[in-house]
């Protein structure tokens, strides 16, 4: 049987009196990628941003159901967000690195983590960056304004910063939307590297991106699942109707 | 060719504005400091003021001024920045934080021929503090907080959210998020707002006039003890700062030098306003530099 990262159960989330997700139910396979994709206002978003308990900065906000994260229930008033979204890292659509030197930015929470010993500092920026693939190009100007990088370059900094935290699950908000095809494809790439070490869940509205890069896909509409399954079977043969009208390019 | 017209004289109507803002400015800067410099030198700087004879200093009156703008700073600004993060990162939408930033805004529009009045019976009278440093300085300290509280507030709000969610989205917690990401990125516009206010109290006189007091004791420098009525650090003796002065020497001055006296002390005063600006322009860029990595 294989391990799951997320087990998610009768999940339903308000925000004010709009019901923004309806009895959401989704296991999320552990070192696989999974591709959550659907139209705009569908939800798929608002899902992402409840695994790592983001969507609590949204006023007015309710959320109900279980979410459980490697088995712990962390929608219990137990379970502190912080320490959540130091295992969950989060990678946003727009590149939102901190205006501060590629050095500074991946070692950013390690340094409010206490951590003050360069050689651990060091090793730790360089691991993160070279996973995150763009060490080479960043090697020598560590010290450099992040804000100064092109925007895959930048957003590449952004996952380096998550991953230097060392999560084990990396959540992604439409994370090419705003790049260029080039850099679209250089982060593709390395997400498809990154699983590996790390369980993805990427929200796209690019299909064929879900479709290049992901192992399970989930189709959201008007804040439900209508269909998750295997990315092949997804979209070679799909099972329900609104699905395949989705994939096909009828609506969306 | 219509629209080009209206366009040309649009342009000109923004430059017409601009110039007029210009030369009012130049005119009055230029007008008080050649009126006063020539008025000023070392020994008007460091000497007494005299009340009827020729020749009096503002030793007193510009040590007043910055005493009274150091204790009016330590009063205001660990307040005013506290209570701007309050309204920008922790107070809730409703009715409480409705009151209090309605408040702030009263506040700040205050006269501050009111804010001495409030401050005269508060401070001076039902305190019992007297006219003292401590006093005037508490008064400026209500005119003076809600502009750093607003100050602080925008400055906070300005960062932009997505860094917010960055470090929160690293599981930092929201007051680790406040002390490493919004208060490094706002720190030039509070410290900017901060040192453009300092400039308006250096130069307040009407809060001051019934707080601080019209007269100065004869001060001696060389006695650092703050319990002596004669020591300049002493926050209970009363204090006539450098804008008083100009205010009393031109509506009461009987010594023959009325004129050179306020003219020169009124050069004094602008040029340590501008200083103010100044800073706050290059300390703010410096730091802005500073904290944002090199380019």
């Amino acid at each position: 049987m294989e391990k799951h990262s997320y087990e998610v159960e009768n999940l339903n989330l308000w925000y004010g009196s709009s019901q923004a997700l309806h009895e959401v139910k989704m296991d999320i396979p552990s070192n696989q990628v999974t591709a959550i994709i659907g139209p705009s206002g569908c939800g798929k978003s608002t899902f992402l941003k409840a695994l790592n308990r983001m969507v609590e900065m949204v006023p007015g906000v309710k959320v109900a159901g279980n979410i459980k994260y490697n088995g712990d229930d962390i929608l219990s008033s137990k379970y502190h967000p912080e320490e959540l979204r130091t295992k969950v890292g989060m990678v946003f659509q727009h590149p939102n690195p901190f205006p501060k030197s590629i050095y500074d930015n991946v070692a950013f929470g390690a340094r409010v983590k206490g951590i003050r010993k360069k050689a651990v500092l060091d090793e730790m920026v360089e691991k993160s960056l070279k996973r995150a693939a763009i060490w080479d190009e960043v090697k020598d100007r560590l010290n450099k304004n992040a804000m100064g990088l092109s925007g895959g370059q930048q957003q590449r900094i952004c996952i380096a910063r998550a991953i230097a935290n060392e999560p084990d699950v990396v959540l992604m908000d439409e994370p090419t939307s705003a790049l260029d095809p080039i850099s679209t494809l250089r982060v593709e790439e390395l997400i498809q590297q990154l699983k590996e070490h790390y369980t993805i869940v990427v929200v796209t509205h690019n299909m064929q991106q879900a479709s290049r890069i992901s192992d399970r896909t989930a189709f959201f509409l008007n804040g439900e699942i209508i269909e998750y399954d295997n990315t092949d079977q997804i979209f070679s043969n799909p099972r329900d109707r609104r699905t395949e009208d989705y994939i096909s390019g009828r609506f969306g | 060719m219509s629209r080009r017209i209206i366009n040309n004289f649009a342009t000109s109507v923004f430059i017409l504005c601009a110039v007029i803002m210009t030369a009012t400015l130049v005119y009055l800067l230029g007008y008080i400091l050649t009126n006063g410099l020539s008025n000023v030198d070392w020994s008007f700087l460091t000497t007494n003021s005299s009340s009827a004879m020729e020749g009096g200093g503002i030793k007193n009156q510009l040590w007043n001024s910055f005493y009274i703008l150091v204790v009016t700073l330590i009063l205001s600004v660990p307040l005013g920045v506290l209570g701007g993060i309050y309204l920008a990162e922790y107070a809730r939408p409703g009715k409480l934080t409705n009151v209090i930033r309605t408040s702030v805004e009263v506040l700040s529009s205050l006269p501050s021929i009111v804010v001495g009045m409030f401050g005269l019976l508060v401070f001076v009278q039902y305190a019992g503090l007297g006219y003292s440093i401590i006093a005037g300085a508490l008064a400026l300290t209500v005119f003076n907080l809600p502009i750093i509280v607003r100050v602080t507030e925008d400055s906070i709000r300005s960062v932009p959210k997505k860094q917010k969610n960055a470090s929160l989205a690293l599981g930092i917690t929201h007051w680790h998020t406040v002390k490493t990401v919004l208060v490094p990125a706002a720190f030039p516009g509070i410290l900017t707002g901060i040192l453009l206010s300092a400039g308006r109290i250096f130069g307040e006189a009407a809060a001051l006039l019934f707080t601080a007091g019209l007269s100065t004791n004869n001060l001696q420098f060389d006695t650092w003890n703050p319990f002596n009525s004669d020591s300049p650090l002493n926050p209970f003796r009363s204090a006539e700062t450098l804008s008083v002065h100009i205010w009393k020497v031109n509506s009461q001055g009987i010594m023959p030098d009325v004129d050179e006296i306020a003219s020169g002390s009124a050069a004094v005063l602008i040029l340590f306003v501008l200083v103010f600006n100044v800073t706050a322009r290059v300390i703010g860029n410096i730091i802005y530099n500073k904290i944002t990595g090199s380019k």
